[in-house]
C-alpha cells in the first residue's frame, strides 16, 4: 500500500430506463484514493459524495456472493475485489455486464438469468427416493475424492462473467453458455443425480448447448473462481457424441 | 393497489427462509419468497466454516451425540438460551445435514487411515476407522467438546445456499428478488403478510397471506465494521419493531469474531483456528495460552474476542494506521491444506491484503459477525405477541444462542428452524383463515406511500448516508466488545438525537423508482430504532453474559439477569423503545447455570441453581438405569413436531 495520495478517474456508464428521457452516456468522477481502496469502496464514496443516483450491486463484498461483476477497463470481473491500485495510471471504466437485462447503471439482472438456467438444466439432484430419505440413519456414502471434485465445480457464484466473455452466446442468444455447462458437469459427476446420459443429451445435445460452443474460451480466461471450464466442456461434448 | 394474496409469505431468500418455504410447499400450500438479492446471493452464502451436528463419525468427534452437543450449546450461550430450544436444535441437527445431504450438498467426507492434522500448534497423526470411510467428516471449531462442524471443503454456506435453492427451484417456489419489505399488515394483533417496495420500479405491493415469515437475517450493519453483507441491515427486525406488537429479544447480545482481516473487516473462517492456526501478538509471542490454558485459541468466540482486546490494550498488537490488530498465522498448515480447506481465506488474503497467507501472517481483529437478538418467538417460531408472524435464523430470537453462539451453530441454526418453524407455520396456515379487511390493507399501504412521498416532496433535510455513518461510529465507539455505563449512556442520548433527525430525511435525488438514496432514507430510520433498542438494552443489563461485556459489571449476575430483555416500541412518537424481561426458569431446565471454563468464576449464582442440581440428583436415583433418551425426558419433556422425533444413528453405537 503506498502513502501517496493520487486522484482517481472514473469513467462510468450512467443509464436509467425507468426514467423517462434518460439516454446513455459515461460520465466521469474523480475521487481520492485511499490504501487498500477496492471498486466498491470507491463506487459507495461516489454515491455518498457525489451522485447519489448511482446504481451497482454489491452484497458480501468479499468475492464471494457473484454480485458484482462489470466490465473494469474491458474486463468483465468481480469489482469488490479489485483494487483500484491495479490500475497505474489511475484511469477506471466502468460498464455493467453485456449480455443481461440494464436494471440501471452498473446494475444487471443476473439473477433473473441464473434461474432461468437453473430451471432449464434442472439443477437438482434428480432422484426419486431423495424426498424419502430416512434422515435418521446413516447418510449414504460418498467416496472423499468425488465429494471434494463436485465442490470444485460447484464454487461457480453464477457472477456472469463467463456469460459475458462468451462470443457464441452474442450470436445465440439461446445459447446455454460456460456456466450453465459447469452446472450440468457437477451434476453429471454426482452419483446422486440418476439421469442418464440420454436425458442430459435432451438437456444439451443441440447447438444452443454443448455442440454450439465455438472453443473461444472467454468462459475460462475470465471466470473469477478459476474453475475449469475448458476440461468440461470437452467432457460434455465426449460424452454426448457418444449418445448420438 | 397491487395485491398479491397467498397463504406463507416467507421474507427472507437465505438458508432459513427458503427451508420454511420448502416446508410449506411441501405441505401444499401456496407460499412466495421476497428477496432484496436473488436468494443464492443471500448472506448464508459466505459461511466458510461449516454446520454442527452431532454425527461423530470423524475419529475426533467419537463419542459425540446429542447430549454434548445440547451442553457444548447451553455452556457457549452463556445459560442465556432457551434451552427448550437448544434441546429441539440438537437432536434435529443431524436429521438436516442428513437431508441437505441427500438434496445435493457435497459435504467432506471422512476417509479411512491415517492423515496429518494441526493440533494446539503441533503436527499430529490421527487415524481414521475403515468403517467410517466416507460418511460426512467434522472439523474443530471453538467451544466444542468435539470435532463437530461439518463442512465443504471451505465452502459450507454456499454449498447449503445452493442446495437449498436449487431444491426450492425443484419445487417451483417462487422467490421475488429486488423486493423489500418496508411494513408489516396487521389487525387486532394478527399479522397478515407485508406492503412491500419493489426496488426496481419503485411500486408498492401488498403481499397478503395467512402466515409471515421473516427471515431476513441479522442486522449487523448496525456497526461500521463487521463481517457481514451490506445488506445485512436488520430491516425485518425493525418492521417487527414498528408493530408495537411483536417484541425483539436479546437485543444487546452482540458478537465479536475474533479474526476479521484489517481494515476492511471481512473474515476469515474460525476454520483457520480450528484446523490449527495460532493467534501471536507483535512479538510473534502466541499469548492465548496464557490467558486460557486449556481452550487457548479455541475457546468460546466472545471470550477470545475479549482476550484479543485485554492484549492490544497492554500494548501488544502491532500498530497500523487503521488501528491495532494481531496476527493469525496459519503457516504451520501447509500449502496443501491451505489450498484446498481454507482456499477462500486465501483468496481473500490476496485480493484483499496482497499476501499470501501459505507464507504470512494474516492482520487480524475482532469485528461485530453476529446477531444473536432478534424477533422474539415462542418454540415454534411464532411470535408470542402478534399472532401470524413468525421468524427463523438469525433474524430470529427463537433463542438457542443466548448471549454468545458458538461457530457453526448458526447455519445449523437456519435449517434446523426452517424445518421446525416451517412445521409449524404450515399448522398455523391449515389452521387459520384469511379475514384481513381491505380498509387495513389500504390503511397500511397509504401510511407507507405517505411516508415515501413526503421524503420525496421534502426540499431541505437530513442527508440519510451521514446519518447511517453517525450511527454505525456511536455503535462502534460506544457499544462494543467491552461496555461501560458512561459510554452507553452517552451513546443511548445520541441515538436520541439521531433519531430525532431521522425524522426529517431529504434527498438529491427524488425519484421514486430505482433510487439508491431513497433506499437509504427508508432504511435508516429504521435501523436507527434498532441501534436504540441494542444500546438500551446493553444499558440496562449491569451484568456481564456471554457476548455483553460490562467493564463496570465484570460478573455473571444470574440471580438479577437470569432473564431475556424483551423489547417493544409502541409510542412511535416515543424517543426510547419500552423494555421489560422474561425470567429463564432454572427449575425447567435440563441443565442448571456453572461456570462455563474460562478465566476466573465470579457468577453471582440464583437462588433456585441449588435447589434445581439437587433435584436433578434425585430424579437421576429414583429412575436408575433409564437411558439417556429416557432421561431427558424426565428433566425436559418438550415437544418436537412428529418428523423429526426419530433418534439420530451413529456408527459404532447404532441408535442408541
Ligand atoms: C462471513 C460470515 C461467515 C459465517 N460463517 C459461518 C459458519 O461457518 N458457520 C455458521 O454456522 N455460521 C456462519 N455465519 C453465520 C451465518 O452465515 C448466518 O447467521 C446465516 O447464514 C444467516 O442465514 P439467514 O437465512 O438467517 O439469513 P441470510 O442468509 O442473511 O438471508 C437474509 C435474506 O433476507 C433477505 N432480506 C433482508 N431484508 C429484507 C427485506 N426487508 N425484505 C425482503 N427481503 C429481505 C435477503 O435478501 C436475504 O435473502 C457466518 C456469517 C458471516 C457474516
Ligand atoms: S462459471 Fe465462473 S464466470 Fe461463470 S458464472 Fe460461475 S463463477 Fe462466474
Ligand atoms: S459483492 Fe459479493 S462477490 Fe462482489
Amino acid at each position: 500500500m503506498s502513502d501517496q495520495e493520487r486522484v482517481l478517474k472514473f469513467q462510468i456508464f450512467r443509464y436509467n430506463p425507468q426514467k423517462k428521457g434518460d439516454k446513455p452516456r459515461m460520465v466521469t468522477y474523480e475521487l481520492k484514493e485511499a490504501p487498500g481502496m477496492t471498486i466498491f469502496i470507491a463506487l459507495n464514496d461516489i454515491r455518498e459524495q457525489q451522485d447519489p443516483s448511482l446504481q451497482f450491486d454489491f452484497v458480501c463484498r468479499a468475492g464471494i456472493c457473484g454480485s458484482c461483476a462489470m466490465v473494469v477497463n474491458g474486463q468483465p470481473t468481480l469489482a469488490c475485489r479489485t483494487l483500484t491500485s491495479n490500475y497505474e495510471n489511475g484511469e477506471i471504466k466502468l460498464l455493467p455486464l453485456p449480455g443481461f437485462e440494464l436494471i440501471g447503471d452498473l446494475s444487471v439482472n443476473t439473477g433473473k438469468f441464473m434461474r432461468a438456467m437453473s430451471e432449464r438444466v434442472e439443477s437438482w439432484i434428480h432422484d426419486h427416493n431423495a424426498d424419502e430419505v430416512n434422515f435418521e440413519m446413516l447418510e449414504e456414502r460418498m467416496d472423499p475424492d468425488v465429494a471434494d471434485k463436485i465442490y470444485e465445480l460447484e464454487r461457480c457464484v453464477e457472477c456472469g462473467a463467463c456469460v459475458s466473455a462468451c462470443a457464441t452466446k452474442r450470436m445465440r442468444p439461446d445459447f446455454l453458455s460456460a456456466v450453465g455447462f459447469m452446472r450440468l458437469a457437477r451434476f453429471a459427476l454426482d452419483p446422486r443425480d440418476k439421469r442418464t446420459d440420454e436425458e442430459f443429451y435432451e438437456i444439451m445435445g443441440d447447438d444452443d448447448g454443448v455442440f454450439g460452443c465455438m472453443t473461444l474460451l472467454g468462459c475460462e480466461d475470465y471466470c473469477p473462481k478459476d474453475l475449469p471450464h475448458q476440461t468440461q466442456i470437452a467432457y460434455l461434448r465426449r460424452k454426448m457424441v457418444l449418445i448420438k | 393497489m397491487k395485491v398479491i394474496y397467498t397463504d406463507s409469505l416467507v421474507i427472507g431468500g437465505g438458508l432459513a427462509g427458503l427451508r420454511v418455504a420448502i416446508a410449506s410447499m411441501q405441505r401444499g400450500l401456496d407460499t412466495i419468497v421476497l428477496s432484496l438479492v436473488p436468494a443464492k446471493r443471500s448472506h448464508s452464502a459466505a459461511a466458510q466454516g461449516g454446520m454442527q451436528a452431532s454425527l461423530g463419525a470423524t475419529i475426533k468427534g467419537d463419542g459425540d451425540d446429542e447430549e454434548v452437543h445440547f451442553a457444548d450449546t447451553v455452556k457457549g450461550s452463556d445459560w442465556g438460551c432457551d434451552q427448550d430450544v437448544a434441546r429441539m436444535f440438537v437432536n434435529t441437527s443431524p436429521k438436516a445435514i442428513r437431508q441437505l445431504s441427500a438434496w445435493g450438498v457435497p459435504w467432506s467426507r471422512v476417509r479411512r487411515g491415517d492423515r496429518e492434522v494441526v493440533i494446539n500448534g503441533e503436527k499430529v497423526t490421527i487415524t481414521e476407522k475403515d468403517e467410517a470411510h466416507g460418511l460426512i467428516t467434522a472439523r474443530d471449531f471453538g467451544g466444542t467438546k468435539k470435532w463437530r462442524t461439518c463442512y465443504t471443503s471451505d465452502g459450507a454456506g454456499h454449498t447449503m445456499l445452493y442446495a437449498m435453492d436449487n431444491k426450492a427451484i425443484q419445487m417451483g417456489i417462487p422467490v421475488h428478488e429486488r423486493k423489500e419489505a418496508i411494513a408489516l399488515i396487521h389487525e387486532d394483533a394478527v399479522c397478515y403478510g407485508a406492503i412491500v417496495r419493489d426496488l426496481i420500479t419503485g411500486e408498492l405491493i401488498a403481499y397478503v397471506a395467512k402466515a409471515t415469515t421473516i427471515a431476513t437475517g441479522g442486522y449487523g450493519r448496525l456497526y461500521a465494521i463487521s463481517t457481514n453483507a451490506v445488506i445485512s441491515e436488520g430491516i425485518g427486525n425493525a418492521i417487527a419493531l414498528e408493530t408495537g406488537i411483536a417484541s425483539l429479544g436479546n437485543m444487546e447480545a452482540v458478537q465479536f469474531h475474533p479474526t476479521a482481516i484489517v481494515p476492511v473487516g471481512i473474515l476469515t473462517t474460525e476454520g483457520c483456528r480450528g484446523d490449527g492456526g495460532l493467534l501471536l501478538d507483535k512479538d510473534g509471542y502466541r499469548f492465548m495460552p496464557d490467558y486460557e490454558p486449556d481452550k487457548k485459541e479455541l475457546a468460546s468466540r466472545d471470550v477470545v474476542s475479549r482476550r484479543m482486546t485485554e492484549h492490544m490494550r497492554k500494548g501488544k498488537g502491532i500498530t497500523s494506521r487503521y488501528g491495532d490488530h494481531l496476527w493469525l498465522d496459519i503457516t504451520l498448515l501447509g500449502r496443501k491444506h491451505i489450498e484446498k480447506n481454507l482456499r477462500e481465506v486465501k483468496e481473500i488474503c490476496e485480493y484483499f491484503l496482497g499476501i499470501d497467507p501459505v507464507e504470512e501472517y494474516i492482520p487480524v481483529r475482532p469485528t461485530q459477525h453476529y446477531s444473536m437478538g432478534g424477533i422474539r418467538t415462542k418454540a415454534t417460531g411464532e411470535s408470542p405477541n402478534l399472532k401470524g408472524l413468525f421468524s427463523a435464523g438469525e433474524a430470529a430470537c427463537w433463542d438457542m444462542h443466548g448471549f454468545n453462539r458458538l461457530g457453526g451453530n448458526s447455519v445449523a441454526e437456519t435449517v434446523v428452524a426452517g424445518m421446525i418453524v416451517g412445521e409449524y407455520v404450515a399448522d398455523y396456515c391449515a389452521q387459520n383463515s384469511l379475514n384481513v379487511s381491505t380498509s387495513t390493507i389500504q390503511h397500511f399501504m397509504k401510511q407507507e406511500e405517505k411516508k415515501i412521498t413526503d421524503i420525496l416532496v421534502r426540499d431541505f433535510g437530513e442527508n440519510p448516508f451521514e446519518l447511517k455513518a453517525e450511527m454505525q461510529k456511536i455503535m462502534m465507539d460506544k457499544v462494543g466488545i467491552f461496555r461501560n455505563g458512561d459510554d452507553l449512556e452517552k451513546a443511548v442520548e445520541e441515538l436520541k438525537v439521531l433519531n430525532q433527525r431521522a425524522k426529517h430525511v431529504a434527498l438529491r435525488n427524488r425519484i421514486s423508482s430505482s433510487n439508491p438514496e431513497l433506499v437509504e432514507a427508508i432504511r435508516v430510520p429504521k435501523m436507527i430504532k434498532l441501534a436504540q433498542c441494542v444500546a438500551y438494552g446493553a444499558q440496562l443489563r449491569t451484568e456481564s453474559r456471554g457476548a455483553h461485556a460490562r467493564e463496570d459489571y465484570p460478573e455473571r449476575n444470574d440471580r438479577d439477569w437470569l432473564k431475556r430483555t424483551l423489547t417493544t416500541w409502541k409510542d412511535e412518537s416515543a424517543d426510547l423503545p419500552e423494555l421489560t424481561y422474561e425470567d429463564l426458569d432454572v427449575m425447567k431446565m435440563e441443565m442448571p447455570p456453572g461456570s462455563r471454563g474460562y478465566g476466573v468464576d465470579n457468577t453471582i449464582h440464583h437462588p433456585d441453581t441449588g435447589r434445581r442440581e439437587k433435584q436433578i440428583e434425585e430424579i437421576k436415583e429414583a429412575n436408575p438405569g433409564v437411558d439417556r433418551f429416557e432421561l431427558q425426558k424426565l428433566l425436559n419433556p418438550i415437544a418436537i413436531p412428529e418428523k423429526f422425533k426419530g433418534k439420530n444413528e451413529r456408527i459404532g453405537r447404532g441408535f442408541k
